[in-house]
């Protein structure tokens, strides 16, 4: 019967669709197939969710959650698991427009929405990850300071010359503006200030970093450990510390970011229990080590919405 | 004097033909060059991609690590399945508009506004009709990233193609064969549905089937409308249509090959990157692939119609 | 069909029905550009952005935002780049186009329908992504390896890509164009004793001049149109190109990236429906240009 209701829905919507289109300017219908659906679900299967979870944002952990998607489905063969990494900006916009389930960001939500949207919202920290500066195989230098980083992302400092490196100008490639790992770069290096300076490019994902470093002589650019890779670049010590997990945990070694998963306040169950599996052993007790991360129970210290870190 | 004469006009002859052969020799140059241009690039295309196709399931497993492994099964079947729904919408709409273009309105004020319109809409930069298809059918009408959403914004960029086609094709049937039918008494609309529609077949099958490439390759107005991923896992023995697992769902999320190629071209593992020359040999493949049945269903269907 | 209708109804439903279709497809037009109009403009109506500063400031930046609590949203950069791309890109074109045209149609014109023509129009089956994807690790590679940049990305790459892109649609319309002049023409140029170049030049090209112009034109509405191809060989830096090999950033390339970043209603977001716009405005006075000189070429012919 439900089916029956829910097919009947849709058709509304479609119809609904068309008619506007026509003009006469019927707006709405359609929609939050997933709550339908788990009614139908719980009805017939207790323990077992069924519904569709869609996520949007940071491209610096997708590989994590998309890992335990394909675990969570092993468990729940009705639940529907897709979503893409267009950057934190994108991800909130879109979970605090209902566009997706859930938004996933390198930054709290705090720092890309409006207080009002970010009520509606609730966050699941499920990781912490450090991200550190990368250059091209053929740059010397291995070691930055926080003060140096900040000349050659802003600039100032065009030549690897001048911080200890060969004769050679300086190929800044950026993220871009949506992107968390970018916000959570600058706002190590830069803190408060605010940048002005664009780079040589501005890529749009992780993985397009990593071409584009192996692929470029004399660059510069900043990962999260995780898409760190010997063979095709080199990833460079900050203030002389390494850029390694346990590092993080301490604060000793200054960027990184911790992982969000948000999701509305009236999310449908297949996006809680997804959420709920996301914090639960099963991931952090091994899927977030494996794919290069750290547990967010591990850290000896917390950051805040403002970036101000203190020990838990 | 005289010879002096003779000697410039012979010097001029001189110059004009050689400036005609060597116009020759450019010009060919030139179409050499476009040719080589084209056949290297469709031939670099399936050199990088065509092994991975023979790649044991490639083309029969879903992607995993968001495209960087695995295969393109659901952006395959994605594809034609945004095709099919959008040709699904788009034929009937064109058809009719088509037929009102030619039959009912030759001329005229509502014509001029109707042709305006079509060929406004054919000039629209596709990402303008991708953005205008997110704000009314992802957010407004809340299908959110959906087949849905992606085959209606594909069938505004089908429909000026299709009209034209199909005008055309009506345009090209006889006035003879109008005027006879009127003549015997049918009507308009009888004449069209019976007579001038069955004459214009073939072209239009052929026009359908060329406007199906079009739609197979886009992806600039499915980026923000069909989404950039499809759901991990698809039942496709499901009829279930408000199942998000089912295959056949259109409320779902859904990404086309060209989407696919777009999202993961510049990562970077060998991988990901065989996946993107296989995922373009594909793509490429079933391109050329409408192109050579829109001939052939276009000549067959013609060679029927006249044997009759 | 359980009972025949009366002819005049049966009329009126073919009418109804088919009028149906084209009212549709009329309304989807007008609601677009009422729509993509009403979100651009309320960039400048109601978040105050202001005109001048659009069309003429040259920072761009959503991300941050200036002292009048606005973000940056100077976007002559992307509307230079986006001018030079279309620009550079038909001026690689032309040449090519109407040089092949003309072998097509006056000097082996059998080769030109049989085989010439065929394989061009391969070239339009061909998505845009594929001629991205070829662009990226290609033209992208031969440009470090020629002018030794370091990114190979910028202005120059995406032209070249565009280039190869618009080359059917200019290369087809020319040929029809080139077609339609009446073989008279050629015959009467020839009896006075020009050879085949100058019938072709002082002949042929100028009766075929208002065709050829619209040929270029379309091709350019489709290089200013064009977005994903342009995005994987341009670098994406939203500011002045200082060169052609400097990576840039036009307006579909910014909307590509930045749309659905930000929220809809947030002054970002109708900053960038003003792109949209502006992209809708410069096709729209494309396609007027093409009817101008289609109706002169009309009373040219009389």
């Amino acid at each position: 019967m439900l089916d029956q209701a829910y097919s009947r829905r849709q058709f509304l919507g479609l119809a609904g669709g068309l008619a506007s289109i026509v003009g006469l300017g019927l707006v709405g219908c359609g929609g939050s197939n997933a709550s339908d659906a788990t009614d139908k679900g719980s009805a017939a299967a207790a323990e077992s969710v069924s519904g569709e979870v869609t996520y949007d944002g940071a491209s610096s952990f997708q590989a994590l959650v998309e890992a335990a998607a394909e675990k969570f489905m092993d468990a729940n063969p009705d639940v529907s698991i897709s979503g893409s990494g267009n950057g934190s900006g994108k991800g909130l916009t879109a979970v605090a427009a209902g566009t997706v389930t859930i938004g996933n960001s390198d930054v709290f939500a705090e720092t890309k929405l409006e207080a009002d949207q970010v009520k509606n919202l609730v966050d699941h920290e499920v990781a912490v990850v450090g991200m550190g500066p990368v250059v091209s195989k053929n740059v010397k230098v291995d070691d930055l300071s926080l003060e140096q980083l900040k000349g050659i992302f802003s600039g100032q400092i065009t030549n690897w010359k001048e911080v200890g490196g060969d004769d050679a100008t300086i190929v800044v490639l950026n993220r871009k503006a949506g992107s968390g790992t970018r916000a959570t770069f600058e706002a190590a290096v830069f803190g408060d200030e605010a940048v002005d300076f664009k780079g040589d490019a501005e890529l749009d994902k992780s993985g397009d970093v990593q071409t584009q470093i192996a692929s470029t002589d004399n660059a510069i650019s900043y990962l999260d450990f995780s898409h760190f890779d010997d063979s095709k670049f080199n990833a460079v010590k900050v203030e002389g510390v390494e850029p390694k997990s346990k590092n993080v945990t301490d604060d000793s070694f200054k960027i990184w970011a911790t992982e969000h998963m948000y999701c509305s306040k009236d999310a449908d169950e297949a996006t809680k229990a997804f959420l709920d599996f996301m914090l639960s052993d099963d991931v952090q007790g091994k899927l977030v080590e494996e794919q290069g991360f750290i547990p967010v129970s591990a850290m000896k210290v917390v950051k805040d919405a403002s970036g101000k870190v203190s020990s838990k | 004097m005289a010879s002096t004469r003779i000697h410039i006009d012979e010097t001029r002859l001189g110059r004009v033909q050689r400036q005609d052969r060597i116009a020759t020799g450019v010009l060919t140059a030139i179409v050499a060059i476009v040719m080589l241009i084209v056949i290297s690039m469709v031939a670099y295309i399936l050199f990088e991609g065509v092994s991975m196709l023979f790649q044991p399931g490639f083309l029969t497993q879903p992607a995993r690590a968001n495209g960087t492994q695995g295969g393109v099964l659901y952006q395959l079947f994605d594809s034609f399945y945004l095709l099919l729904i959008t040709l699904v919408i788009s034929v009937p709409i064109s058809l009719g508009g088509a037929v009102f273009l030619v039959e009912y309105a030759p001329n005229g004020p509502i014509r001029d506004i109707a042709s305006t319109a079509i060929e406004t809409l054919s000039s629209l930069p596709s990402i303008v009709v991708g953005m205008f298809g997110f704000l009314v059918f992802s957010v407004q009408l809340g299908w959110k990233y959906s087949i849905i959403s992606g085959a209606v914004a594909l069938t505004m960029f089908n429909i000026p193609i299709l009209v034209r086609v199909i005008q055309q094709a009506l345009e090209d049937v006889p006035q003879a064969q109008r005027d006879a039918c009127l003549a015997m008494g049918l009507t308009r609309w009888e004449a069209t549905l019976h007579i001038l529609i069955p004459e214009a077949m073939p072209a239009i099958v052929t026009g359908i089937v060329l406007s199906a490439g079009r739609v197979f390759g886009e992806a600039a107005a499915l980026l923000f409308t069909s989404g950039m991923s499809s759901p991990v896992r698809l039942n496709f023995l499901s009829f279930n249509l408000s199942s998000p697992t089912c295959a056949w769902n259109v409320f779902r999320p859904g990404e086309s090959l060209a989407v696919h190629i777009y999202k993961i071209y510049g990562e970077g593992s060998p991988e990901a990157q065989q996946i993107v020359w296989g995922t373009a040999a594909l793509l490429m493949i079933c391109v050329l692939l409408f192109n050579v049945v829109a001939r052939i269903v276009g000549k067959q269907l013609a060679r029927r119609m006249t044997a009759e | 069909m359980a009972k025949q209708l009366p002819k005049r109804d049966l009329e009126n439903v073919g009418l109804g029905v088919t009028g149906a279709c084209v009212a549709l497809v009329t309304l989807v037009v007008a609601a677009l550009i009422f729509m993509v109009a009403q979100k651009g403009l309320s960039a400048f109506v109601k978040d105050g952005v202001s005109v001048v500063e659009f069309f003429t400031g040259t920072k761009w930046d959503l991300a941050n935002t200036a002292e009048n609590g606005l973000p940056y949203t100077g976007a002559l950069p992307l509307i230079v780049t986006s001018f030079a791309v279309m620009v550079l890109s038909a001026l690689i074109a032309l040449p090519i186009a109407i040089g092949s045209a003309i072998f097509a149609v006056e000097i082996s014109p059998k080769f030109g329908s049989k085989v010439f023509q065929p394989l061009i129009e391969l070239l339009t089956g061909i998505p845009s992504v594929v001629f991205g994807l070829i662009g990226f690790h290609v033209v992208v590679g031969l440009m470090k390896s020629v002018f030794h940049v370091s990114t190979g990305l910028g202005i120059l790459p995406g032209a070249i890509v565009l280039a190869v892109m618009i080359l059917p649609t200019m290369t087809t319309l020319s040929v029809d164009g080139l077609r339609a002049v009446p073989d008279s023409y050629r015959q009467g140029s020839l009896a006075l004793g020009y050879t085949r170049w100058q019938t072709i030049w002082h002949v042929v090209l100028k009766s075929a001049m208002p065709s050829l112009m619209t040929a270029v034109i379309l091709g350019m509405t489709r290089a200013f149109g064009e977005t994903l191809a342009v995005r994987m060989v341009i670098g994406g830096i939203e500011a002045m190109p200082t060169s052609l090999l400097s990576p840039a950033s036009t307006i579909t390339t910014t909307l590509t990236t930045s749309m659905a970043v930000y929220a809809e209603g947030s002054a970002q977001d109708d900053v960038l429906w003003a792109l949209g716009l502006l992209l809708m405005g410069m096709s729209l006075i494309f396609i007027l240009i093409i009817h101008l000189i289609g109706r002169k070429g009309a009373k040219a012919r009389g």
